[in-house]
């Protein structure tokens, strides 16, 4: 069984923005790290392969630049075999219609994939929208919001997968190839060993340009995009800080918090 | 191409997704420039009665498909329809609400067509004739905003919350017009085969007023006085990731960078210190209420009311007041 985890670099969540009237977005000295979302699909990978002895092999792909190396370095430190950057400088600007062409053409490419694993979204651009795109123009079942997955019968080619909506989880039973958009609490992902570590930090990691995948220029980039970031800014700061509410006893002072959101109309 | 606007109607069991009557509003909104019509989609099984709210609350035409194989949301059926719907009338916009399911069928119905999907939008408005959408993002530590400039449909997922519901008008008339699925269920390779729904919850997303409880709550048990409140408010039940990730309550209940990211009328943390990713889910909640026994609590800078004191003593005395108050 070939499974693929998607992933990105992001800033690290705890990251203080700042934006600058160009609109480049700094996070300081916070490090760029793996997508948190991504680190619960890298563990489902690596929880599917131990489940079936070991009979399968996970690659990490990461569409981006350099830094993107980061994240495909963590997935391999956590346990995945092979990392591979898809990159080339004509895939700058590229929005997710774009970006799921990119990622398509190189899991394409590999011929011999059964199950594609994505986190839920990246914390930087927050689109979501990539899982589904990609499953779309592969023609894979497309499984989002997964928090569980039931079964998966590599013989059998189905899986059974537990989505978590808005109204409680549905149950899904798909055909394999599938891509599964896994969310937080289908797993605890582990912390890379040392010697994961050692091993990232050897490993090669291909790239694979426009041309390696058969990419068609006119479908990446700025050009193979349908949305265009206009403008990026800080939202409005709130205003100072909380009216403290403090009296004699406890029931006064619960007493006038409700005469003050009663005022505010919000009960 | 029209200057139409689609907006699709999302519905579980009958009921409406409250996102998809703020986008029929929405488009209203945006129609007035563009000058075209709002046309609802609405897919199910038993949802005829549907069309006439849909009217109520500001289309011009409804394009019903009532077939077995649409009664559960499922991709592969929802696209084709929709691309197809698109592909013959030509709209200018496509409009749903930002919830699992949208966030599902925007995009797949944006590649079918080759065209742009912005996604989680908070405010649409038109520049010079392009449309431009707000959207968080980085968890809402910043905000960006998109066009889709050339591309047609262009389609757009709004968040819930982010637009004002419109209200239902019964003497509004339009035209309901009956439409044939594309796929026949040989032809859909996902198969539902079940439901659990979340039992005695109100959906964080949709609610207008949240209580919430953090590492202050101090074990699983800690969240009951919380849920009393939650109870008298009629309010969903919110949770920090520190509540979560030491197992005192489901992930479903988080808020937050790796949460639901929230913005009710009301959001009441008790217990919260407020970290930075907690802040990036609920700093869009119109009045927020802290209580804290740190007063130094960052949680405080974002308030704009703050008790500061054991919320043992204060969640349960304000679920009293209030039971007074709103004759509960």
């Amino acid at each position: 069984m070939h499974i693929v985890v998607c992933t990105k670099q992001t800033p690290d969540s705890a990251a203080k923005l700042t934006v600058d009237a160009a609109g480049n977005v700094s996070w300081g000295d916070s490090p760029i790290v793996i997508n948190p979302w991504d680190e619960y699909a890298v563990e489902e990978a690596l929880l599917i392969k131990e489940r079936l002895g070991g009979n399968a092999r996970v690659t990490v792909i990461s569409m981006g630049p350099e830094a993107a190396l980061e994240a495909l370095k963590h997935a391999i430190a956590m346990g995945a075999d092979e990392g591979i950057r898809i990159w080339d400088p004509i895939f700058e600007g590229s929005d997710t219609l774009a970006t799921s062409y990119v990622l398509a053409k190189a899991i394409e490419k590999m011929g011999d994939v059964d199950l594609v694993l994505f986190g839920k979204s990246a914390i930087d651009s927050q689109t979501g929208q990539i899982p589904v795109e990609v499953a779309y123009r592969l023609g894979f079942s497309p499984l989002t919001y997964v928090i569980k997955i039931a079964e998966l019968d590599p013989a059998g080619k189905t899986i059974i997968a537990e989505r978590l909506l808005e109204q409680g989880r549905q149950v899904v039973k798909a055909p394999l190839p599938a891509v599964v958009g896994t969310i937080k609490g289908i797993n605890e992902p582990r912390y890379p060993s040392f010697m994961g570590i050692r091993k990232a930090t050897r490993a090669q990691y291909p790239v694979w340009s426009a041309t390696d995948i058969g990419a068609d220029p006119a479908k990446v980039g700025a050009a193979g995009s349908g949305v265009r970031w206009t403008r990026i800014f800080s939202p409005p700061t709130r205003e100072g800080k909380a009216e403290i509410i403090q009296a004699e006893t406890v029931e006064e002072t619960v007493r006038i918090l409700v005469d003050k959101l009663m005022a505010e109309k919000v009960i | 191409m029209s200057n139409d606007i689609f907006v699709w109607i999302e519905q579980f069991n009958g009921q409406v997704a409250g996102p998809s009557w703020e986008a029929i509003g929405a488009a209203r909104t945006l129609s007035q420039t563009l000058g075209g019509q709002v046309c609802a989609c609405i897919f199910g099984q038993g949802v005829e009665a549907l069309a006439k709210d849909a009217i109520a609350y500001g289309a011009d035409k409804v394009f019903l498909a009532d077939d077995p194989t649409l009664a559960d949301f499922r991709l592969e059926p929802y696209t084709a329809l929709m691309a197809e719907l698109a592909r013959q009338h030509q709209p200018a916009l496509i409009l749903m609400g930002a919830t699992a399911r949208g966030r599902d069928l925007g995009p797949a119905v944006a590649v079918d067509l080759e065209t742009g999907c912005v996604a989680d939008c908070t405010a649409l408005e038109f520049q010079d004739g392009q449309l431009v959408a707000t959207r968080p993002i980085y968890a809402g530590k910043l905000l960006c905003t998109c066009t889709v400039p050339e591309r047609r449909p262009a389609v757009f997922t709004l968040r819930s919350r982010a637009f004002p519901k419109p209200e239902p008008d019964p003497s509004r008339t339009g035209e309901i017009i009956q439409v044939a699925p594309i796929l026949k269920e040989e032809d859909i390779p996902s198969k539902v085969t079940g439901f659990q729904e979340t039992v005695g919850g109100v959906n964080l997303a949709d609610a207008a007023i949240i209580v919430s409880g953090g590492r202050g709550v101090g074990g699983p048990e800690g969240f009951e006085p919380i849920r009393e409140l939650a109870r008298t408010l009629k309010a969903a039940v919110g949770a920090s990731r520190a509540a979560v990730d030491a197992g005192w309550i489901p992930y479903e209940h988080q808020v937050g960078q790796t949460g639901k990211t929230v913005s009710p009328d009301l959001y009441i943390a008790c217990g919260i210190s407020g970290a930075i990713q907690h802040q990036a889910g609920m700093r869009t909640s119109k009045v927020i209420v802290a209580i804290n026994k740190d007063p130094e609590a960052p949680i405080f800078q974002l308030a704009r009311y703050g008790i500061v004191g054991d919320l043992f003593k204060y969640v349960p005395a304000l679920a009293e007041e209030l039971k007074k108050r709103l004759g509960a």
